[in-house]
């Protein structure tokens, strides 16, 4: 199976994981200060910055993309519940 | 006079004025004694809307609960009509200010209806019209009523995502929606006029806006710097009698008051524990051992059996990290440790490090349950939970050390990388 690495930088561990795995499935594991709200991509408490790799990740949805304009989200930023790494390696933090 | 008129002579509810442009036309709520379930009253609330008029159209700020609506109407017609209604604004979408919104666009479906940016999803979900027109705003965004202006600022979480200000330059008047307000009734309106109502103002900082104190700080960036002559919240009294004043207790209150005591690259970890036979007090010893060892982290260890939960709580705020040791009894974590970790939504938790550990005779799930909660309550937990079968060992007692001792050097960052497969998680 194909395999990707993540990075928390808050927390400085790095997790290979398979291709395809959501930020969200791992972030809590680990111990990142990446919080989440509804989980399904609606809140907006969950956005995260992506330092490393932004074209790693999946394409954000239609409804990703509105959540993250309603909230004002930075430049490089992502809903972690959503995000998912398609392969390489991507490095985030907590905004 | 001391009483402000709030009818006129056929009993009818009446606006009342702020200055010559601006009225307020809320409602009196003199029964309630419980708001929002965490939030009691002794006197009821004030859910208060205004009306501000310009040479070209007036401006409705904010509105009432569902069942005052007719208050807020009766107030409304007593100073202007709808079809003068250029502008609705709504500075929070909680439905005790919302309750009336629906009706009133029916009577002025011309006016335009402004919102903070973040409000626009919630305005969906609250009145479930999805037809509704509406201008989201930001700090910087106005809107002129001809000779009079309302300026947007944009002040998230206070105590919602939504929550914005308003503020009319030429009246030197700040709408602040729940921002300065309070739950408080008494119909004389005015801080200068009403009953002692400073316990209120302060229990509902304490209860509302503590939370959010970093959001608090970041909005009074945006107030200090504007000549208020008064401030008009969306409850309890109108602060036109020293409003810095006010203000000037946001910022006190939402300033830390611990930092002072400490150099900058200290941080602080609190330890808290509760013990039956004293096996968890002994691995709490061990930790907080293991924690001194690592420089510039200020360690505390605490019986929670010996000290009531509000200063706990106060501690817990301006702390870096907390770790908790709780035994498992009848298959849980003991009620002392539930009752601070259930007083916690009041500051916030956000990014601090948290840690669990605990004895057990048989099955020792508390420390797993005290782990999810700090999860949930948004603190970060890398290091998994200690948990010790009865009387630790000294073998165990060392783990414990260890425990404190990473714990420590994970809250100063001295961890180093690590990397770690997802089948490992």
């Amino acid at each position: 199976m194909a395999k990707a690495t993540i990075t928390f930088e808050d927390i400085n561990v790095t997790v290979t994981v398979p291709a395809g795995t959501r930020v969200i499935e791992v972030s809590e594991k680990v111990g990142s200060a990446i919080t989440y709200g509804c989980r399904e991509g609606d809140c907006g408490t969950c956005i995260m910055k992506i330092t490393d790799g932004w074209n790693n990740l999946s394409e954000p949805s239609v409804l990703e993309d509105k959540v993250l304009r309603e909230n004002m989200a930075g430049k490089h930023n992502r809903l972690a519940c959503q995000a998912q790494v398609l392969g390489g390696k991507i490095s985030v933090k907590p905004v | 006079m001391n009483a402000v008129e709030l009818e006129n002579a056929a009993g009818t509810p009446k606006a009342v004025a702020l200055t010559k442009r601006v009225h307020w036309i809320g409602a009196l709520d003199s029964n309630l004694r419980t708001f929002d379930i965490i939030l009691k009253t002794a006197n009821g609330t004030t859910y208060n809307a205004y009306v501000i008029r310009g040479s070209e159209g007036v401006a409705v700020i904010d509105t009432v609960k569902e069942g005052f609506a007719s208050d807020f109407f009766a107030r409304f017609e007593s100073v202007a009509n709808y079809s003068e209604i250029k502008v609705i604004v709504l500075n929070h979408l909680e439905p005790d200010h919302t309750g009336a919104l629906p009706e009133l666009m029916r009577r002025a479906p011309q006016a335009q209806l402004f919102i903070s940016q973040k409000a626009q999803s919630m305005l969906k979900g609250l009145l479930k019209q999805e037809e509704l027109r509406f201008t989201p705003v930001l700090t910087g965004n106005s809107v002129s009523l001809g000779d009079r202006t309302l300026q947007f600022l944009h002040t998230p979480y206070l105590h919602w995502p939504d929550t914005q200000c308003t503020f009319s330059p030429e009246e030197q008047i700040l709408f602040s929606g729940d921002v300065f307000g309070c739950h408080f009734c008494d119909n004389r309106l005015f801080n200068d006029k009403v009953g002692d109502f400073r316990f209120s103002f302060e229990y509902y900082y304490s209860y509302i806006m503590r939370p959010f104190k970093s959001y608090v700080l970041s909005a009074l960036e945006l107030i200090e710097p504007l000549t208020i002559s008064m401030i008009a919240p969306a409850h309890g009294p109108i602060l036109r009698d020293r409003p810095q004043r006010y203000i000037q207790r946001y910022r006190q209150r939402s300033s830390p008051s611990l930092h002072s005591e400490l150099s900058e690259n200290q941080k602080t970890l609190l330890i808290f524990y509760i013990s039956s036979y004293g096996n968890t007090r002994r691995m709490a010893e061990a930790i907080y051992n293991g924690a001194m060892q690592v420089a510039d982290v200020r360690v505390s260890l605490y019986d929670l059996e010996g000290g009531e939960v509000a200063p706990f709580v106060d501690l817990i705020e301006e702390a870096d990290g907390i770790i908790l040791g709780t035994p498992t009894i009848n298959g849980d974590a003991v009620k002392p440790i539930w009752d601070l970790l259930s007083s916690l939504a009041v500051v916030n938790l956000k990014t601090k490090l948290g840690g669990v550990f605990g004895s057990y005779g048989w099955t020792g799930e508390g420390v797993r349950m005290v782990e999810d909660r700090l999860r949930g309550l948004k603190l970060r937990v890398p290091i998994s939970g200690l948990r010790v079968k009865l009387i630790p060992t000294d073998e165990e007692i060392l783990e414990c050390e260890a425990f404190g001792l990473e714990l420590a050097k994970e809250l100063m960052g001295l961890r180093g990388a690590r990397e770690i497969n997802f089948e490992d998680l």
